[in-house]
């Protein structure tokens, strides 16, 4: 179809990937306590939706804001109107004011170099815009967010180059990984123009740790190039652990207002820690000018919805809403995955020790019949089809090695996630009594799922029932 | 710095440099090592021109009848705010459309986390069905070939990205909305490739136009992009001439691309025919370039709600696109309140018919003082403003002169109107002047400072024709000038207008 861009007719998009045909699935097949209770169980949505409870309540307390209103006057008229690029004053001074807070007000943000984007999709997608050439590369440590193909390849074209993360020390960022990617970039004739990273990680779950904080900084500093930190999980830190902020980092090494500090960027949204992900709020912070005016210009293309800007303005201006709402959200989140892995353990599985994120990066390599990726998807098909959970390969997540799962706990009642941990409970003990029964009989299934397997992997799906998530 | 010499082009090219973006590059480098893209440095997002200083006078000194008389009008925003009231009552009359009062917050968690990219179904319904209701029910839209965007901004943009490459091209009537050149352009990399329409006919696009263009574009030429009622003009087009436009696009191959942001502000006798209308009756139409870009941000007066369209019938555009739509989805709360809003049929019948009055009311305010001041207009009936006509105020005939007249407008009048160059019109001395941001009274100042400012204009020019006839010159001529217009106002495009001759005060600001 010459009539039609390459970026319509290529799969630059990334979304008939594995990740996203598990959705497929799942919609048609979806679990209802009641009216389908053998459905398959979402675990491979990040979403937060534990305290839904906390924002109705305030909603039921504040009726200016809830039916937006200034003083009792309803303000919906003027609200219709603003669509300046520059965004509500309020709102910026506000979630500036929220980020500050998620980072124990160690660190300040200048709501003046804020720039709102629907969502952090767009937010990522807008700095690709500004920081690449079509052709220059970031560098991505993996695993990373499988969305990070479309948001910052597909329109942009710019390329990512992985920095490999390994479960031998925890998938930490090493300097030998960096070193190895950014020359890995140059033998492919890519000018790598900066580093991307999610912190919390996404599907890791981890904080990365002021050691990697550090040795990224000095390498962006030697390099000349810049360091997108993706904070978007920064309010769902849940361990004992503070959240250590790129812009602590700045802080700590004495950057603050050095032409380094000019490389920093923090995107954010609300997606994750106020779990509104429908409400499309995302956030660039840069100490750039330059980057702020053009990136200000370019968030006409993905405006916040004035209605949205001017109800989230009053709620993050609620101090008190803000701190105990924060709270509660670690709490709960610490609890609900304190159920999941001990319910992964009560099947014998096992995953990487996390304080943050709505998901845990699930060990299931034991249960590889091999140590291939296609091992990887036989038993990822298993557990969609079989097990009834619709989790994450880390294939998609672009892991290096095969065995790993990010499991979500944040976007289902107690009680399924009970359900679904009995669930793989069952399979794990059947498989392990399957294994004891014949060995060869094993071959001549293997053999089968390989044929099966392979069609399956490389059908591509033209429907595009997919929801947009991280 | 002046963009009169846009004409020159056949093409605009966004990566070519002009002198203020090498600057700024060149400072960029200093301070960055290159460390930007070309994007962010350069001039592309458009607003480095000099018609921005419009804007910046407007906010420097910006117009209240209490507490700044007299401050600048702002004539150069398309935004219908006449029908504010009977949208903030119907909101007030219905909490249960907001996910936020005691009605309605029980919806909270479920909209709050919905970011589906194909929207809530009852969304893209309650938008099909206004579609039909703007198209006066001649024509079915279906709500599966809905998509959102970041409001028409960002449509266009997905559009171009789906449509072409970069350094393809999209023809555009002129003159055309300035911000084309940054939404089709600037982070696409595609070309916009201008289709002259002359004031002798209306500023009408004809087949002629359309193939020289065509033929002469230096990129390949992927599309046609219409804007339809238009902005600036206001007109709409008829039948014949859409026909024409889908069977030109046809025959060549290439998109058709209607933006119809400005469906429902006919009025008068006005009829505003959808190219959605036209395709039913092509039976051998290919569908497959046909696109509309929609949005109620003119329509409804719902502007900072972000609530752009994208309607393809094309199906892999539609997904596409669809795709797209994640950089800019429609906020969750806004589509379940516009979903509520629009499917209730008395409120939408009675704001269409409320805002056509209005509309029709604050226009025949304007033109009726413009009338009165023998000043011309282009004559429509849809739109938010007015394509005024003030060629024979320019000292010359060129685009240096319009410039020098608008500034005058902006710094001395006081009102912020749109210099026909800024819109890439291929005559010189138009200006759109917007009419629905404003009320009653705000009208009122602004011709009364029009007035002032042309009767200015007759005496300086009375003077002139004293000391001219002292000196026996012949000053007829620049009066034949004017004449040659009511052979213009008996076709019927113009309304009449008396004679004024150069302006002097416009000669005065060298």
């Amino acid at each position: 179809m010459k009539q039609l861009s390459t970026k319509v007719t290529s799969n630059a998009h990334g979304q008939d990937s594995s990740y996203f045909l598990g959705w497929e699935e799942y919609e048609k097949n979806p679990y209802d306590e009641i009216k389908n209770p053998n459905g398959i169980i979402q675990m491979g949505l990040a979403e937060n939706q534990l305290c839904f409870d906390l924002i109705e309540t305030w909603l039921a307390k504040n009726p200016d804001a809830a039916g937006l209103k200034k003083d009792g006057q309803s303000i919906f008229k003027e609200l219709a109107l603003f669509q300046d690029y520059h965004g509500l004053p309020e709102f910026k001074k506000a979630l500036a004011e929220f980020m500050e807070e998620i980072r124990g007000n160690r660190v300040t943000f200048d709501p003046r170099k804020i720039v709102l984007a629907a969502g952090s999709t767009s937010a990522n997608e807008t700095l690709m815009f500004c920081l690449a050439e079509p052709g220059e590369a970031f560098l991505l440590p993996t695993p990373y967010y499988p969305g990070f193909d479309r948001d910052l390849k597909w329109r942009t074209g710019a390329e990512i180059v992985p920095i490999h993360c390994s479960s031998s020390n925890g998938f930490q960022i090493t300097e030998s990984a960096l070193q190895q990617a950014y020359q890995q970039a140059q033998k492919l004739d890519l000018n790598v123009k900066g580093i991307l990273v999610t912190n919390p990680s996404n599907p890791l779950g981890t904080m990365l740790t002021r050691r990697e904080l550090n040795l990224l900084v000095d390498f962006i500093t030697s390099k000349n190039i810049h360091l997108i930190s993706d904070e978007i999980y920064s309010g769902t830190v849940f361990g004992f652990e503070q959240f250590v902020s790129v812009m602590d980092v700045l802080k700590d090494k004495k950057l603050e207002n050095t032409e380094v500090s000019k490389r920093v960027h923090v995107v954010y949204s609300l997606s994750k820690d106020l779990g509104l992900p429908g409400f499309r709020v995302g956030a660039i912070y840069s100490n750039d000018e330059m980057v702020v005016s053009a990136a200000t210009k370019m968030s006409s293309f993905g405006l916040v919805s004035s209605q949205t800007q001017y109800l989230l303005s009053a709620l993050l201006s609620d101090k008190k809403f803000t701190g105990t709402y924060l709270n509660e959200n670690k709490k709960r989140l610490k609890i609900r995955q304190r159920q999941l892995v001990s319910g992964l353990e009560a099947a014998g599985v096992t995953c990487l020790k996390s304080n943050a994120g709505l998901f845990c990066w699930v060990d299931m390599r034991h249960l590889l019949d091999t140590n291939t990726f296609e091992a990887e998807l036989e038993l990822w098909k298993k557990i969609v089809y079989e097990v009834k959970l619709n989790i994450s390969p880390g294939s998609s997540c672009h892991c290096t090695e095969p065995g790993w799962f990010r499991v979500c706990f944040a976007n289902m009642s107690e009680e399924t996630l009970d359900l679904a941990m009995k669930r793989l409970k069952e399979y794990v003990e059947s498989t392990d009594s399957n294994r004891l029964i014949s060995k060869s009989s094993h071959e001549r299934i293997k053999s089968l799922r390989k044929r099966t397997v392979s069609n399956w992997v490389f059908r591509v799906s033209w429907t595009d029932r997919v929801p947009d998530e991280r | 710095k002046s963009q009169q010499n846009n004409n020159n082009y056949n093409l605009l090219n966004p990566f070519e440099e002009t002198r203020g973006a090498k600057m700024v590059a060149l400072t960029a480098e200093k301070q960055d090592h290159n460390l930007l893209s070309r994007m962010a440095a350069g001039d592309g997002h458009g607003e480095n021109s000099a018609y921005f200083d419009g804007w910046k006078a407007y906010e420097e000194n910006p117009f209240h009848p209490i507490d700044r008389p007299d401050g600048v009008i702002q004539m150069g925003l398309a935004e219908n705010q006449l029908c504010g009231d009977l949208m903030r009552k119907w909101v007030l009359e219905h909490p249960e459309a907001s996910i936020c009062t005691a009605e309605g917050v029980n919806q909270f968690s479920d909209i709050a986390i919905f970011q589906d990219y194909h929207g809530l179904p009852e969304f893209r319904q309650a938008v099909a069905k206004f579609m039909e209701k703007t198209r006066n029910n001649k024509v079915k839209f279906d709500p599966d070939r809905i998509v959102m965007s970041g409001g028409a901004t960002g449509a266009h943009e997905t559009v171009a990205f789906c449509l072409a490459n970069p350094g393809d091209g999209f023809l555009v009537p002129t003159p055309y909305y300035p911000g084309f050149d940054r939404d089709l352009r600037w982070r696409t990399g595609v070309n916009l490739v201008p289709v002259t329409c002359h004031s002798s006919n209306g500023f009408k696009i004809t087949v002629e136009a359309l193939d020289a263009a065509y033929e002469n574009a230096r990129v390949p030429v992927k599309g046609l992009l219409i804007t339809n009622p238009s902005n600036p003009l206001g007109t709409t087009l008829d039948r014949d001439c859409l026909k024409s436009l889908v069977k030109f696009t046809n025959d060549k191959g290439i998109h058709l691309i209607a933006d119809e942001i400005y469906a429902a502000t006919t009025f008068g006798e006005s009829e505003f025919i959808s190219v959605a209308e036209v395709i039913e009756e092509i039976p051998d139409c290919n569908r497959d370039l046909i696109h509309i870009v929609y949005s109620l941000s003119k329509d409804m007066g719902l502007p900072g709600l972000r609530i752009g369209i994208i309607y393809s019938y094309n199906n892999r555009v539609v997904q596409i696109a669809r795709k797209m739509s994640s950089f800019g989805l429609v906020s969750s709360q806004t589509q379940h309140l516009i979903a509520k809003m629009l499917s209730d049929k008395d409120f939408v019948d009675e704001f269409i018919r409320k805002s056509k009055l209005r509309l029709a009311e604050r226009h025949a305010e304007l033109t009726t003082g413009l009338d009165g001041l023998g000043i011309g207009w282009l004559k429509a009936g849809a739109g938010l403003f007015i394509w005024m006509d003030l060629r024979n105020l320019l000292k010359t005939a060129t685009f240096d002169s319009e410039m020098e007249l608008w500034r005058v407008i902006v710094h001395k009048v006081k009102l912020n109107v749109s210099p026909g160059g800024s819109c890439h019109c291929h005559e010189p001395g138009w200006f759109r002047v917007c009419f629905a941001n404003m009320d009653h009274q705000t009208m009122e100042t602004a011709l009364e400072r029009i007035r002032v400012f042309t009767s200015q204009i007759e005496e300086e020019s009375l003077k002139l024709t004293k000391q001219m006839a002292k000196k026996k010159k012949c000053w007829q001529s620049s009066l034949r000038l004017s004449f040659k217009d009511t052979r213009r106002f008996e076709e019927g495009f113009f309304s009449p207008h008396s004679p004024v001759p150069p302006s002097p005060l416009v000669r005065a600001q060298i």
